[in-house]
């Protein structure tokens, strides 16, 4: 009972008695109470419904895009940027030997397959978050200003402090002009 | 503080940190050694309560605080959004109402056995002002906490209670128009009243640190009234007042959950389900109820100046108790006449609460007139005279004395005192339901709803069906924007599938844009989109329906209620009745008739409805039989579409309905189960102080 500070008028404690067990079952009833009661505050915290409903899978309609060009989408609440690369930069990609990459991936890991003149990147460098610049850099790639992280025709990081490649989200493509995000 | 401390770490750590700050020492005088008298019955562990309570009501309101948006526009819409979208939402939210009534509940009791055991008296003048201090603060962070949502009751209340200051002569509009911060109550005055109300309770709690140091420096009061003299007149605080307290704390904690989970709206206005209207005053503007006693002295007063101050009168005069009752007897144990005035004094007050609640006409203003007379008295008139010429009884040599001949006899009476302030509560706060006076009005019948009761359920054929009744009938007039076609899929819900859902969002066409073209676009429904309304804004609502705007069904059932009156409203607390409301809109569906009985005229326009207040209401008949058929076969009657579509409203109004009575029974169970936990070990720890 000292362990709690709560100091018991006659503590002999030779033998577990009756009254140390009404005690302990007391003590795990609160404490189980107080756990049980502290979830719902620490619960309330994650996203609620009308978030997640917000983050649902969207649609994009990859028509407008032309060779060359690329657009930023934003899904959940982060910057997609969606490339139609140009032959060029498919076959620079392709060539790079993995082991000159800090963080090894061949292109055709990051693109669907039949569709590899997408690049589909969610735009947040991976060194400490800021959203690189897109055709910019040695690469032909992205071009991060915070750092001066640079990553290639792939998303992939190249040189600078970034550990990782610029991340892949889920997507697939529902046609050959469509994809859904999420 | 006072009271012995033996305290000496051994741990080095600790007597490091204790001989640079010596904390723990200090909270081992106060709070384990501290010398409580032994005779303490169980109206003391009501300061362990409040401070639980104001602990309670910070934690909510804080966490409350992380999703509530304090602007004019958007408040109202937000407290819903956290009711059925954060997880855990209508827990906390529940939580933090029922916690301001119970923390008020708890308050008066307190204050209640101040006035009766002379806790106010010499030495402890200074702790019975920091308390009034404290009430005052309390009622200054209710006030503006009911604000918050932004309901038609929060919006009134407020203009009425910020008009109050224009009372006072030269200075007084001028005064309102600074508290408004605008020329009428509006976002400025929200936006203010928000940052003060999270304020105001971090004030209370410093309060409550000088309350309980006063406390510490005079001692403890007791039944008895005398003071501890010996060691053997006192316990240490830990571990007997302690465990007591938490048995206390436990008992207190059903009443507290049976509010949260079984009667969350028990204590409200239904008023206070519409968003604020600044065109349209309530029928009944209606304080809550721990605000009603001032509320009806305020109006007994016709003039409006005395009206004010007799109102804040009524709580100053608390201050002034330890000079008006000089008598040398603390404790009104023994004293009998004082007593007994005392009992008369809570029955005034209660009854004040009532007359509050009640419209200031007829017997109810003379009534009010009397009793705040009587209030008054009980404090400028009674309790001085009784301090010259009450001979009191003999008090107890000592306390231990007192123990030794209490025991047996207390348990009764405090037993039968707890009865009546149950019904005295019970009165008081069903007094609100009053509020929505009848005038003649006849109440819609009672019809057994699937979702009543302790173990309600939401039948999913009903809702199903209410959905088609709404989506074929009421959709064309009224909207019901707080329900996402996700909503449909939820737990406790419909029971649609999330393809389902999804398919019959995609029947709806919703405006989005801009595009990049800058224009708005048409587009299907997606889940995450909400029911659209059916018109674009209150004015073109008006112009297809005669100049009365259709009211969004998303809260109705919630949003309307009629009188239950006396004695009902008391048992509906323990039956737990709560389905005024959609009684009300299944009666309106079905009550309607083609002639008015005679002499009852209906402006042209206007159709005549048995229970709508006033009978003229400017909605034509919406159903008749075979309007609508059903999968299911279930007839296609009036009735039944009544019965369907008030069902589905009610789930639309309380999505999570389920999840709180199940929730609501197991924690019945576990504090069953602790309070039983701590009644025996507070036995047990109390065996030898006895």
């Amino acid at each position: 009972m000292k362990g709690f500070g709560i100091v018991t008028t006659a503590s002999s404690a030779e033998h577990p008695t009756r009254r140390d067990f009404l005690f302990v079952a007391t003590g795990a009833a609160a404490a189980v109470g107080t756990a049980a009661t502290l979830w719902p505050f620490i619960s309330q915290m994650n996203p609620d419904a009308s978030t997640i409903a917000a983050g649902a899978p969207i649609e994009v309609d990859l028509s407008p895009v032309a060779e060359g060009q690329d657009i930023k989408v934003f899904w959940r609440g982060k910057p997609i940027y969606i490339s139609h690369r140009t032959k060029k930069q498919i076959e620079e990609a392709q060539k790079v030997p993995l082991s000159s990459l800090p963080d090894p991936a061949t292109d055709q890991s990051r693109v669907k397959e039949g569709h590899d003149q997408w690049l589909v990147v969610i735009g947040i460098c991976t060194h400490l978050g800021c959203i690189p610049i897109a055709h910019e850099g040695n690469y032909d790639g992205f071009f991060c200003p915070c750092h001066g992280s640079q990553y290639d025709s792939s998303g992939r990081i190249r040189q600078g402090p970034a550990p990782a490649n610029l991340p892949v989200p889920p997507y697939q493509f529902v046609s050959d002009s469509k994809i859904q995000i999420g | 503080m006072s009271g012995p401390s033996d305290y000496q770490p051994t741990n080095p750590a600790l007597k490091w940190l204790e001989r640079r700050l010596p904390i723990l020492g200090f909270m081992h005088a106060s709070f384990v050694a501290y010398p409580t008298p032994r005779n303490l019955n169980y109206w003391w562990t009501f300061g362990a309560i409040l401070s639980m309570m104001l602990a309670v009501q910070i934690l909510t309101g804080v966490i409350l605080a992380m999703h509530y948006t304090p602007e004019a526009t958007m408040a109202f819409r937000s407290v819903e959004s956290i009711v059925r979208d954060v997880n855990y939402g209508w827990l906390l939210r529940n939580m933090h109402a029922s916690g301001a009534s119970m923390f008020f509940f708890a308050v008066y009791i307190h204050m209640f056995r101040g006035l009766y055991y002379g806790s106010y008296k010499e030495p402890r003048e200074v702790l019975w002002i920091l308390g009034v201090i404290i009430y005052l603060l309390m009622m200054a962070t209710g006030f503006m906490g009911y604000v918050l949502p932004w309901g038609q009751m929060s919006f009134w209340g407020a203009t009425v209670i910020t008009n109050l200051f224009s009372a006072i002569p030269y200075v007084g509009d001028s005064i309102v128009t600074l508290l408004w911060g605008g020329y009428s109550v509006g976002n400025p005055t929200l936006n203010r009243f928000f940052s003060l109300h999270y304020l105001l309770p971090f004030v209370i709690a410093g309060v409550v640190v000088l309350h309980i140091w006063a406390l510490h420096v005079a001692g403890q009061g007791n039944p008895a009234g005398i003071d501890a003299k010996t060691d053997k007149d006192t316990v240490p605080f830990t571990p007997h007042a302690t465990i007591k307290d938490m048995f206390g704390v436990s008992c207190f904690l059903i009443l507290y959950a049976w509010f949260i989970f079984y009667m969350p709206n028990y204590l409200g206005d239904a008023d206070n389900y519409i968003p604020a209207n600044p065109g349209v005053t309530p029928a009944h503007i209606v304080p809550e109820w721990y605000y009603l006693p001032f509320y009806a002295i305020l109006r007994s007063i016709p003039n409006k100046l005395a009206g004010v101050i007799a109102m804040f009168s009524a709580i100053i005069v608390l201050v002034f108790l330890p000079w008006l009752d000089t008598a040398k007897t603390r404790s009104s144990k023994y004293r009998p006449l004082a007593k007994q005035f005392f009992w008369i004094f809570v029955v005034v007050c209660v009854l004040l609460g009532y007359l509050g609640a009640q419209p200031p006409e007829g017997i109810y203003v003379i009534a009010g007139r009397v009793l705040t007379i009587c209030y008054f008295a009980y404090f400028l008139a009674v309790l001085p005279l009784l301090s010259q010429i009450e001979k009191p009884r003999p008090v107890p040599n000592s306390i231990a004395d007192d123990v030794l001949a209490k025991y047996g006899a207390k348990s009764g009476k405090v037993a039968s005192v707890a009865i009546a302030l149950a019904v005295a509560g019970a009165v008081f706060a069903g007094g609100t339901h009053d509020a929505r006076a009848a005038e003649g009005q006849e109440a819609p019948p009672a019809q057994k709803w699937s979702f009543a009761g302790p173990f309600g359920k939401y039948d999913r054929g009903a809702l199903q069906r209410g959905l088609k009744v709404y989506k074929e009938v009421c959709s064309n007039c009224h909207a019901l924007s707080y329900i996402a076609f996700r909503n449909l899929a939820d737990p406790g819900g419909p029971g649609y599938s999330t393809a389902q859902a999804a398919a019959l969002a995609a029947e709806y066409k919703i405006k989005d844009g801009p595009n990049d073209q800058g224009e708005m676009f048409e587009r299907p429904g997606r889940t995450a989109d909400y029911f659209p309304a059916p018109f674009p804004n209150e004015q073109a609502a008006r112009v297809s329906n005669g100049g009365a705007a259709p009211p969004d069904l998303s809260l109705i059932p919630k949003a309307r209620s009629y009188e239950r009156g006396f004695p009902r409203f008391i048992f509906d607390f323990f039956t737990q009745y709560q389905e005024q409301g959609p009684d009300y809109v299944a009666g309106i569906l079905q009550g309607f008739e083609d002639t008015p009985p005679a002499g009852v005229s209906i402006p042209s326009g206007s159709y005549y409805n048995k229970y709508f207040p006033g009978h003229a209401i400017k909605m034509p008949k919406p159903l008749s039989d075979g309007q609508v058929t059903f999968d299911d076969g279930s007839p296609a009657t009036v009735a039944q579409y009544a019965k369907d579509v008030t069902t589905f409203l009610m789930w639309a109004a309380e999505p999570h309905m389920e999840a709180r009575k199940r929730m609501g029974f197991q924690v019945f169970i576990f504090l069953i189960i602790f309070a039983g936990l701590m009644y025996f070990t507070k036995k047990k720890v109390w065996a030898d102080a006895h």
